[in-house]
């Protein structure tokens, strides 16, 4: 495995910032921490690269121990890249020699062909010469991007790297990295408070809380088959319905009767909420079961409507931007249960 | 004053403005442009027997020692203040909380009574000596201190602090994210401080070795006491050996060619005090806790650093006060503090107030005109104290007889007779003209720091004019005003020609006393006000510290 | 700029601009006397005191060093306030009178009082103390008998064995332009080639340090003024340290002045030629002198018992006022011969 982290724990006094974080990440792939802030996400990055000692479990690239308790290996000797939150790019230089930097050893001639071909692929070519302070805030992500790839790290992390853009160019920046990564074939993680930053640029995501990896999954898995509640709930939108276990994949709800795939290890009677994303809650005419519209967004192509059912209970539904209802209508809606997940009922 | 506001307004630019603001400007550094006139006049009337006499028996070798001295001491506090600054905020050592607001002590210590003391303990009838002398029989293999190498050390000690100071300031802001940076780059840790913190900080270090150097090229002091000959000291014996003050005053003219060429090198410093001050990297980076033996060293580096330069001297002058001085303590002291604190503290408030301006000037105005003009006017700094004071005292006097000529002509013989040049008024002007680039320095680099951006969202909220700068530039820049006020009052303490010459008669200073019992040579005596110097000049050296995370 | 805007600046301005008003000297009491002094004050106050006490006359001083006094008293000119000029070195009352900010002054009690070679031939000045430069020694290396005069100090025999203070102290300056006085130009190069060749160490800044060296075994012999040798012994009577009446030209010891005249302007020159007169009182002679271990001008007033102890000596019968005329040159062949 190319790197891997192994029940990794990282102390702040008596408060652990990185409890117990375990995951693994192939040559190759672009991997990515997704959490709030304050979930440890920068901090386990900041493990990896060597800033931070761990205090348990052990750090591994490619086999070979980066840091256990006690023991690590100093950052400039892991061939760890990274791209810094405030960029950190040295402002005592120009472009062409922030890029450089990390190519000490390399002969002059390589150098400028190394540093040349980074520029040209983040379309800086004509920034050579120019300082920090002279680029925009596009620009200058991109030259960090270059400096930490000069040197052909093993493994390039990035923190939180577009944090200091706007949204827009947030996610274009985004698919623009994805690409030069793949480009180079490098090895990569992201730490992300944003999804949709971390579903552009990642093959894998892990949300993280509290220290802890909640989930290490493709998007597409996080999306539609979280695996807690807590996951469910920070990505993407969705309700919660509650209803009970009656058979082995029926859930009893106020909307009936609805069968998950896969639904196997429910006991009959248990109390359970179901994850109703707003795609699950499909507007269809036909369908005898009703809600109030009581909220809409337009979001061009579609519209997403908040709905009360006669309980009180919202849900949220996805409908194409044709069917324009006004607040206060009634509407039918059917449930397509495919990507129903069930969460277990807590307690209160 | 209307000028002055609509000055204050964000940056806009038009010939007549331009014009306007040079005006001001010229005005404004007036008193500090007049002796450096005086100065160059001088040289128009050459004293040509003097100069025959200089250029073969006496220039050529104290050119030499100039400049072996200024590029000794840059470098020496260079380098001390450097490092005693990245220990103090990048390190956590033993007893890191007090070096960091002692190491700036040596401030306050007259530069003359650390050299007189050096010299008292480690020349061959020093104490040191005699012990040597005692157990191995001979000392004669102890370097001695009245020597190049002595005097160097000596001024060293008693400048670093002007690189700490601004040195500090520099690695606080930079934080240490750049070094983590260059180590996920494949750097050890020991190279990234050379290749990015050092580089970072370089403007500051060469700002605070640019001040160094002026106060080396403007001490006489402490080279007379190792009667080591600069450029100073050749000016006071053109002076009072020779009796030819105007061959004085071409050696300041001489002495100002060396100024120029630090402004040089300060000034290719400072060209990267804009961009490196762009991107705002504050994020507090934690210490790094040194541990055993590197602790052992960082705190021992720390003590003797400040165990030379302030604490041992400090126990000398509380000797001596004991053993003889304490006989002229009396009441009148009392006196003596109040006269040194109202100069000092009327010459802080001005200076720092018209650092401001002047400052704001050169940023809305930055003419190449303008910048000449307060490059000029901040050289007086590194003309000797006594050249300077009758640079600006004889024109001073020249006014009071136009005044008191017409007041006679007018009023009869029943006219009061005027006495400009003994009031307060020359005394205030001319330490204008001293200290202004001690008050301004600090102030350029903090408003350096306020980003065209900052002033637009001030006056976008209905900000401008005096209030942008009350509500905004005021608070943002109140550390950099206060380096200025708390510099500035400190060379004030201890300044003594400007205000032995321009005092008004019973006005005496601590600084005052000090001449007086140094003049005949009684250096025990001088311990009183030259301890009373230091102590006072500690209340604000106390006050810089503690939040001195965003000095300068 | 709309005008409200800038009235706190602007009365901030008009504030300090009413306080400079109000600290300015703006008329002086014509009757007191003010002097110019580069003698310090704890050497000088307590005679004002005492001539306020008998006459009731006020004194105003200021103290600092004589060139910067001098120029401000050249650029004052009429409008000076000064009535005196008063210094510790003959020389800069030299330059004063040279440029003409001095007055005559015919006072039958200050000829009495004071002997011709310590005042000036125009009598624009005088001595008020007189102010020995002599050879200082160590008894336990040195037999006083092997001691002549300065001249002698350039002999061999003293090779590494001498100490010097600084060329820049005008009592070296005024001792050298003696020397030339007497000896010339070339012969007084020689002596100080000499004197330059025997150092033992670096000269020093001041004479304590210099009888210091000299008790700690670094050298043998130097040059010194006699109230430093005074202050020295004083606290510590028992250093191995004596001092020898050395001779110039063959004919007494060095000699410079504290002195003083009435400045060309003075607004009170009348008042201020009854001070000077009183100060070669023998009273005030006494004082101004015992204050600081000189001895006094006026050779009708014993000098301070500690003083007496050291004997008696002859002066060099040279007028003081040469050590002016010729300090400058002086100070050139000094800068030839190396003498730093």
């Amino acid at each position: 495995m190319w790197l891997e982290l192994h029940e990794v724990v990282r102390r702040f006094g008596t408060r652990a910032a990185v409890n117990g974080l375990s995951f693994q990440l192939e040559r190759g792939a672009i991997g990515c921490l997704l959490g709030p802030s304050g979930c440890g996400k920068t901090t386990a990055l900041r493990c990896i690269a060597g800033f931070e000692p761990i205090d348990d479990g052990v750090i591994r690239a490619q086999g070979v121990v980066l840091a256990k308790r006690g023991e690590s290996i100093a950052p400039e000797k892991r061939h760890i890249g990274m791209v810094f939150q405030d960029l950190a790019l040295f402002p005592h230089l120009n472009v062409h020699d922030n890029v450089a930097f990390g190519l000490a050893h390399v002969s002059r001639d390589e150098r400028r062909r190394r540093v040349e071909e980074l520029l040209t692929v983040v379309g800086l070519a004509d920034r050579c010469f120019h300082y920090p302070h002279q680029l925009s805030g596009g620009e200058q992500q991109r030259v960090a991007l270059a400096r930490a790839l000069a040197p052909k790290p093993d493994i390039v992390l990035l923190d939180e790297p577009f944090s200091s853009l706007d949204s827009e160019l947030r996610e274009r920046l985004g698919l623009e990295v994805r690409q030069v990564l793949k480009r180079f074939g490098a090895t990569a993680l992201l730490v992300t408070h944003d999804q949709r930053e971390a579903f552009a640029v990642a093959d894998v995501v892990g949300v993280m809380r509290d220290g802890r990896l909640e989930q290490w999954a493709t998007p597409y898995e996080l999306y539609h088959q979280p695996a807690t509640r807590f996951v469910a709930d920070f990505i993407g939108e969705g309700v919660f319905l509650p209803g009970d276990i009656v058979g082995p994949s029926a859930v009893q709800t106020e909307l009936g009767v609805l069968h998950m795939n896969g639904g196997a290890r429910w006991r009959p009677g248990q109390r359970v909420d179901l994850l109703l994303r707003p795609d699950d809650v499909i507007h269809d005419d036909a369908s005898p079961l009703t809600a109030e519209v009581c909220a809409r967004t337009f979001r061009g192509a579609d519209f997403l409507y908040t709905l009360r059912l006669p309980s009180g209970t919202q849900l949220l539904s996805l409908v194409p931007s044709h069917h324009d209802h006004a607040i206060g209508e009634r509407i039918g809606i059917r449930i397509e249960p495919d990507h129903v997940v069930a969460f277990e009922r807590k307690s209160s | 004053m209307a000028v002055v506001a609509a000055e204050l307004a964000p940056p806009r630019s038009s010939r007549a403005a331009d014009l306007r603001s040079f005006l001001l400007l010229a005005v404004l550094c007036l008193p500090a442009l007049v002796p450096l006139a005086v100065v160059l006049s001088a040289v128009l009337t050459p004293e040509v027997e003097v100069w025959s006499h200089l250029l073969q028996y006496v220039l050529p070798e104290v050119i030499a020692n100039t400049i072996v001295l200024v590029v000794g001491v840059s470098l020496g506090a260079a380098v001390l203040g450097t490092l005693l600054a990245w220990v103090t905020s990048a390190c956590e050592f033993p007893g890191r909380r007090f070096f960091e607001w002692a190491l700036l002590l040596p401030l306050a210590m007259p530069a003359y009574v650390l050299a007189f003391i050096a010299i008292g303990y480690l020349d061959y009838a020093g104490p040191l000596q005699s012990w040597l002398r005692e157990v191995f029989g001979s000392s004669r293999w102890v370097p001695p201190i009245r020597s190049t190498g002595g005097v160097i050390a000596v001024l060293t000690l008693s400048l670093y602090p002007y690189v700490y100071l601004l040195a500090r300031a520099a690695f606080l802001s930079q934080g240490r994210r750049a070094q983590e940076a260059a180590r996920s780059l494949g750097m050890s840790a020991a190279r990234a401080w050379w290749r990015v913190v050092l580089p970072m900080a370089r403007p500051w270090i060469v700002a605070g070795a640019a001040l160094v150097a002026m106060e080396t090229l403007a001490d006489f002091g402490a080279v007379s006491v190792f009667n080591y000959d600069t450029l100073t000291t050749t000016m006071y014996r053109a002076w009072f050996g020779m009796f030819s003050v105007n061959a004085a005053l071409e050696l300041a003219a001489v002495l100002l060619v060396f100024v120029l060429i630090v402004f040089a090198f300060e000034r290719r410093a400072r060209a990267g005090l804009r961009f490196a001050t762009t991107r705002d990297l504050s994020q507090q980076a934690p210490r790094i806790r040194l541990r055993g033996a590197r602790a052992t060293l960082a705190t021992c580096f720390a003590a003797v650093v400040f165990g030379l330069g302030f604490f041992f001297p400090v126990l000398q002058l509380v000797l001596w006060v004991v053993e003889r001085a304490a006989m002229d303590l009396d009441a009148r002291y009392f006196e003596f503090v109040m006269h040194s604190v109202v100069l000092a503290t009327s010459a802080a408030l001005i200076i720092s107030a018209a650092s401001l301006l002047v400052a704001y000037l050169e940023r809305h105005h930055g003419t190449l005109m303008v910048k000449l003009l307060v490059r000029i006017a901040t050289s007086g700094y590194a003309i000797p104290g006594t050249v300077l004071a009758i640079g600006i005292v004889v024109p001073i006097i020249g006014v009071n007889n136009t005044l008191q000529s017409w007041l006679s002509a007018w009023l009869g013989p029943s006219a009061p007779a005027l006495l400009l040049q003994g009031t307060l008024i020359t005394v205030l002007l001319a330490y204008f003209a001293r200290f202004l680039a001690v008050g301004f320095n600090p102030v350029e680099s903090g408003l350096n720091r306020i980003t065209a951006a900052i002033d637009e969202a001030a006056v976008s909220l209905g900000a401008a004019g005096f209030q942008l700068v009350r509500r905004v530039h005021v608070p943002l820049l109140r550390t950099s005003l206060m380096t200025a006020a708390i510099l500035v009052f400190v060379d004030v303490m201890k300044e003594m020609p400007i205000t032995l010459i321009a005092r008004p008669f019973g006005w005496d200073t601590l600084a005052v006393r000090v001449f007086e019992m140094t003049s005949e040579g009684e250096w025990e005596r001088a311990a009183l006000p030259a301890l009373a110097i230091v102590l006072v000049g500690l209340i604000p050296a106390a006050l810089l510290t503690p939040r001195g995370e965003h000095v300068a | 700029m709309p005008h409200r805007t800038l009235s706190p600046l602007a009365r901030c301005g008009a504030l300090l601009a009413l306080g400079f008003l109000a600290l300015t000297g703006c008329s002086r009491a014509p009757t007191e006397l003010v002097v110019y002094s580069s003698r310090n004050e704890q050497l000088i106050k307590p005679m004002f005191d005492r001539y306020t006490q008998e006459t009731g006359q006020a004194i105003r001083f200021v103290t600092d060093d004589a060139g910067p006094l001098i120029e401000r008293l050249a650029a004052e000119g009429k409008n000076s306030p000064a009535d005196i000029l008063l210094t510790v070195d003959a020389g800069q009352l030299w330059q004063a009178a040279e440029r003409g900010l001095l007055q005559p002054i015919e006072s039958e009690i200050i000829k009495t009082n004071i002997p011709a070679h310590l005042r000036d031939p125009q009598s624009r000045w005088f001595g008020l103390s007189v102010r020995a430069r002599t050879i200082v020694y160590s008894t336990e290396r040195v037999d006083p008998q092997d001691l002549s005069g300065y001249e002698d100090l350039a002999d061999e025999r003293w090779r590494g064995r001498l100490c010097l203070r600084t060329s820049k102290s005008v009592y070296n300056q005024s001792l050298v332009a003696m020397m030339i006085a007497a000896h010339g130009e070339e012969r007084t190069e020689e002596i100080v080639r000499g004197w330059v060749a025997n150092l033992a160490t670096e000269p020093f800044a001041n004479d304590t340090r210099l009888m210091e060296a000299i008790v700690a075994g670094q050298c043998d012999v130097g040059i010194v003024n006699s109230y430093y040798f005074g202050r020295l012994v004083r606290d510590k009577p028992d250093l191995p340290i004596k001092l020898f009446w050395a001779t110039l030209a063959g004919e007494g010891v060095h000699v410079n002045v504290s002195g003083a005249g009435v400045t060309a302007a003075a607004p009170r020159a009348e008042a201020a030629r009854k001070f000077l007169e009183w100060l070669t009182e023998a009273e005030a002679q006494a004082m101004f002198a015992g204050a600081n271990l000189e001895y006094p001008a006026n050779p009708n007033v014993a000098p301070d018992p500690l003083v007496a102890a050291w004997g008696t000596f002859q002066p060099s019968p040279l007028n003081v006022a040469q050590a002016g005329e010729l300090q400058a040159a002086a100070v050139r062949l000094m800068d030839r011969a190396g003498f730093r």
